[in-house]
């Protein structure tokens, strides 16, 4: 078993395995890369059961709609089909969602997106599925859909619970203080999908005590399995949900909306069932990033010290709730930045409308109104002739600083060093010595760009985020170690979406064991609870809960020895599988140690509670934060508006770098998914149809469109609250680079760029101006 | 269930799931065999094709690949033309020796999406999906290319490209595109196109122009901001009676900016008055639209005359 690892690193077959990294701070590869990279690596899609039907669901066409009848006579009849499935057939609870059960599993009466599930249908082959979905007679009194979130407040309520999903009025300081300088803006951002490379798929099985397994790309399974057993009407341990490989998750990435509809054809027909979404349903299924609008007013004095920031900020839930509560305390909370600002008047809402649904998105809120805070300050800084980053340097925050939500910052908050880290980069070079043919110029190699109209602008960006979940969330996770014969073997159910949870698992057992072989077992939800994957919580409370947990077996593995010869467990010392103690008087093998007894050891992780945000938006609601900054340089063809972004300079507050070539990979990702939202990445809409659900509508970056990413400094200040003193890295380089992408084009054109994606108009250079 | 057989274990009841793939050699046969299953679809690279069977719009009853046809996978020359067959990829006419022959049909050939689009795409599916993104297309407009269209029988007609996507004249039951006949003008070609990003992607607008010293013009078509490619004939004509064509094509720098100037207003003409008088503006996004077609015209021209 020891090969896996040893291949993994790409070791040549007949040479002598070298010794193997293993441990904290060492860059030990994913034990499954090899796997990925050769495409043997089974996720949902691939799965397959003998006698297996395939599902298809029917999703509406219209955005708002009233269903005055369905008539399922027609697919029932068609030959293959097994079953056909609407709202009538829910047996449980017929309304689910993550944050507030709001979105029922199949509309009964009022379509509220475009998309939204009607009927699902189980055949014998995937086409026949499709066509009986098809042939299932929707009639519909289409209604008017409200598409703007401004009208959505005097709108007929599209929902029972109203169209008002959330308002935080956040009030901090003196609203009467007034600013030498004051500047104004209204920002736009767009609609962010979270594309993941592998559409949403799965495979119910039905158990013989009647309830059902899933086997889905889950990333929260315990959330997943109450829902599905809520929607069932079964007790939660008659429904298991076994988490496969997941094909990419930078979301809340599994759409319940086609999960529960799988397990209730397979109970309903008593045979397997598999559903494997096209990209087209994915896009139209799964949750976005919240489109928001944000009103901002920023008050100076003289020198640039920020005095007061009034915003407003509308974020679009879409037709349900989902997390948008979450989304809107983020974005209220962090809206002035990572800047000390004294008087705070934030007023944030999330509203209901029938465009697509709006969920988590990692960096969710934070992204969109660091987009705007960072053209405030821009824009402050042009007014009083200051650079950019000399005026943020003037109103940093810093640790013992308090937040405009009355939280006084308590982890390290480096945000000076950073920026000055990133600032004091050198400039790439102009490509001034290499042949002209050879410039990647905006608009692509061999593209229309020409170096005459060609301008370069730097642009800088301060992003914060929160980690775990905020304002009173549980954020508990449980793992298990077990040590057996010189082997260790991790059961924790945090699931590995690529974040590399369990490479960081294996290292945490790894360092405190001494053991060089550690597995993690896949996760399914008869092993207790660890929670979503997202905000950075299982670096934090699940890789916490393994140390833990292996440092509760390192204690029953040595105290025998230790009570033996006398000596605390705190001498002696595991490397290599051998024990040894401080005086060398004992040295012996785990194997040995162990006499062939295996053990187990099981602990929970649980960061200091939070409170939620009151009346006034304020409260201690988040357990951590985490800062980054970056200095965007881009090109510009001032007359075709195309941008190419050159390189992106990076400094982050990583807390401890636990593995090295994993940590720069989460970086250089969410880097690029910020290059998507600030240039290509909008899913468009008309009226509240989604337009163009595809990736040729809808453009990914690519490798030419992603620039050089230089990680400039990653300061290790430890945050003593978090387990290794580590903070989770993935999302704050998302929220980040957007912004610092937009200043530079703004310092390229000097258009406004008030809105994301930057549009090519945007960032155009006529005459008149 | 057991009597259920096959590596998936499936039977399927999905009336067009058995599809008939013919793999014909030739293009008679080709032909024929589509005269015989008038349901049937061609394909070739299938990079248009496939997109619409895999996301369910199009159901063909049968398919006749045209991948084994090795007449229209290369080109000939006739008398001062290049005979082009519709198979040639997209990958093959963008490599040097097919640039040497026809550059703005390898430039645009390149910039005809990532390489496995490249690899697979043809000349001849990108007339016949006719996307007025098709990056070939304002090339072939401004070379004037002509089609030759194999039918039943051996039968062989011809008619412009610009004819076909114009629709002035259709394609017939049973007919596939041969070959595309194109004049080897030995002189500067450009095929520039905005995309609005740095990798591959769809034009927002392209421009493609060539020279034709023999015949001392300049043709120039505008690509993806119509149904089909535009040719502003007066703009066209105006340009090359400007070019000194004896003395290395000079030209006075003001006449490049006032080329795509008259270009641009040709392809996205001005709101006609109102009735009070009073002149509407164009909509922002037609107007950043114009002046993208402006740039790229006037680099276009700059390009091609230095």
């Amino acid at each position: 078993m020891s090969n896996e690892t040893v291949t993994a690193t790409g070791a040549e077959p007949g040479t002598l395995p070298e010794p193997l990294p293993h441990g904290l701070g060492v860059s030990l590869p994913a034990a499954e890369a090899r796997a990925k990279t050769e495409g043997t690596f089974p996720y949902a899609a691939d799965l397959w059961a003998e006698g297996l039907l395939w599902a298809a669901v029917l999703r509406s066409p219209h955005p708002h709609a009233r269903i005055l009848s369905i008539d399922t006579s027609h697919a029932r009849e068609m030959p293959g089909v097994r079953a056909v499935i609407t709202h009538e057939d829910v047996p449980g609870k017929a309304l689910h969602g993550r944050g507030r059960p709001d979105r029922p599993v199949f509309a009964a009466e009022t379509v509220r997106h475009h998309g939204e599930p009607i009927a699902a249908v189980a055949a014998d082959h995937p086409d026949t599925a499709r066509m009986a979905a098809a042939a299932v007679i929707v009639e519909y009194e289409v209604l008017e859909p409200v598409t703007d979130p401004e009208q959505a407040f005097e709108a007929e309520p599209l929902h029972p619970d109203g169209n008002l999903i959330r308002h935080i009025p956040l009030r901090h300081g003196d609203p009467d203080a007034v600013g030498d300088i004051v500047v104004e803006g209204l920002y736009r951002i767009g609609r962010q999908d979270p594309a993941p490379i592998g559409a949403e798929a799965g495979l119910a099985v039905p158990r013989p005590d009647g309830g059902v397994e899933l086997y889905v790309a889950s990333t929260d399974p315990h959330a997943d399995r109450d829902a599905a057993a809520a929607c069932y009407g079964l007790e939660p341990e008659r429904v298991k949900v076994v988490v496969t490989g997941v094909p990419g998750a930078t979301a809340d990435r599994e759409d319940q909306g086609f999960q529960l509809p799988l397990g209730l054809l397979a109970l309903t027909t008593g045979c397997p069932v598999k559903l494997t979404a096209t990209r087209e349903e994915s896009f139209l299924g799964h949750v976005h990033r919240h489109p928001t609008l944000l009103r901002y007013r920023h008050h100076a004095d003289a020198e640039g010290r920020l005095v007061k920031v009034e915003a407003q900020i509308l974020l679009d839930s879409g037709a349900y709730a989902d997390t948008s509560s979450d989304a809107l305390a983020a974005a209220v909370s962090f809206a002035c930045g990572p800047y000390v600002v004294p008087n705070a008047f934030i007023e944030g809402w999330v509203v209901r409308t029938n465009n697509p649904p709006s969920g988590h998105v990692r960096g969710e809120g934070a992204m969109q109104v660091c987009a705007a805070y960072e053209a405030q300050m821009d824009k402050l800084a042009k007014k009083l002739g200051v650079d950019p980053a000399e005026l943020r340097l003037r109103n940093v925050l810093a640790t013992g600083d308090v937040l405009p939500t009355g939280q006084t910052v308590t982890c390290p908050a480096p945000v000076a060093e950073l920026l000055q880290a990133v600032q004091d980069f050198p400039l790439p070079a102009l490509p001034k010595d290499t042949p002209e043919d050879e410039w990647l110029l905006p608009g692509g190699p061999e593209g229309a760009g020409e170096p005459g109209a060609v301008r370069r602008g730097v642009g800088y960006a301060l992003g914060m985020v929160h980690m775990l979940g905020a304002e009173g969330a549980d954020e508990v996770s449980t793992a298990t170690v077990k040590v057996h014969d010189g082997v260790a073997t991790v059961l924790c159910a945090a699931v590995e979406t690529g974040q590399g949870f369990a490479t960081l698992a294996r290292q945490i057992v790894q360092e405190t064991l001494g053991l060089e072989e550690v597995h993690v077992a896949s996760v399914d939800t008869d092993q207790p609870p660890a929670g979503p994957g997202c905000r950075g919580r299982h670096t934090w409370v699940s890789g916490g809960a393994v140390e833990r947990a292996a440092k509760m077996v390192r204690t029953q593995l040595l105290q025998p020895l230790a009570h033996k010869f006398g000596m605390s467990t705190e001498l002696l010392q595991i490397t290599d599988g051998k024990i040894t103690s401080y005086d060398g008087v004992l040295s012996t093998t785990v194997t040995e140690a162990m006499d062939g007894k295996e053990l187990w050891a099981t602990a929970q992780c649980r960061p200091h509670p939070t409170e939620p945000l009151d009346g006034d938006g304020q409260g201690d609601a988040f357990v951590g934060l985490a800062f980054c900054a970056i200095r965007a340089v881009v090109d510009v063809d001032v007359e075709l508006g195309s941008v190419r972004v050159v390189e992106l300079a990076l400094a982050q507050d990583v807390g401890r770098v636990l593995n090295p070539a994993q940590l720069a990979a989460r970086i250089e990702a969410g880097v690029t998914q910020g290059v998507g939202i600030a240039l290509t990445e909008n899913l468009r809409t008309a009226r509240g149809l989604v337009r163009h659900p595809d990736l040729t509508g809808y453009s990914l970056p690519t490798a030419l469109d992603a620039p050089d990413i230089r990680i400039v400094k990653l300061v290790e200040e430890r945050d003593v609250v978090a387990p290794f003193g580590a903070k989770a890295a993935s999302a704050v380089p998302v929220v980040t680079s957007p912004a610092a992408i937009a200043s530079a084009v703004r310092a390229a054109t000097g258009r406004p760029v008030n809105r994301l994606p930057i549009r090519p108009q945007a960032a155009v250079v006529t005459a008149a101006q | 269930m057991g009597q259920r057989e096959g590596a998936a274990g499936l039977t399927t009841h999905a009336p067009q799931a058995a599809q008939a793939v013919t793999l014909p050699s030739s293009l008679d046969e080709a032909v024929e065999t589509l005269a015989g299953m008038p349901a049937a679809v061609p394909v070739a690279g299938g990079t248009d094709l496939m997109a619409a069977v895999n996301s369910g719009q199009l159901r063909p009853a049968a398919l006749v690949g045209l991948g084994r046809i090795s007449e229209i996978r290369g080109w000939q020359y006739q008398d001062g033309h290049a005979l082009l067959g519709a198979g040639l990829t997209h990958a093959r006419m963008g490599r040097p020796d097919f640039a040497a022959l026809i550059p703005a049909l390898a430039a645009a050939a390149r910039a005809a999406g990532p390489p496995q689009i490249r690899n697979a795409g043809t000349l001849g599916g990108n007339i016949a999906t006719a996307s007025p993104t098709g990056d070939a297309l304002p090339v072939l407009a401004a070379l004037e290319a002509t089609l030759i269209i194999a039918g039943p029988g051996g039968a062989r007609r011809e008619i412009p490209v610009s004819h076909l996507l114009a629709g002035v004249e259709m394609m017939r039951g049973g007919e596939l595109i041969g070959f595309v006949r194109v004049p080897l003008l030995h002189a500067p070609q450009v095929f520039l196109k905005a995309t609005g990003r740095t990798g591959p992607g769809r034009a927002i607008a392209s421009v493609a122009l060539v020279l034709d010293p023999a015949r001392r013009g300049v043709r120039c078509a505008v690509g993806a901001i119509a149904p089909m490619p535009l040719r502003p004939l007066d703009a066209e004509q105006w340009v090359a009676s400007l070019i000194d064509w004896d003395n290395n094509r000079a030209i006075v720098p003001e006449a490049l900016n006032a080329f795509g100037e008259y270009v641009a207003a040709a392809c996205i003409p001005d709101p006609a008055p109102a009735e009070d008088g009073s002149v509407p503006q164009l909509p922002p996004a037609v107007l950043h639209l114009r002046r993208t077609v402006a740039a790229l015209a006037r680099r276009a021209l700059g390009r091609a005359l230095t």
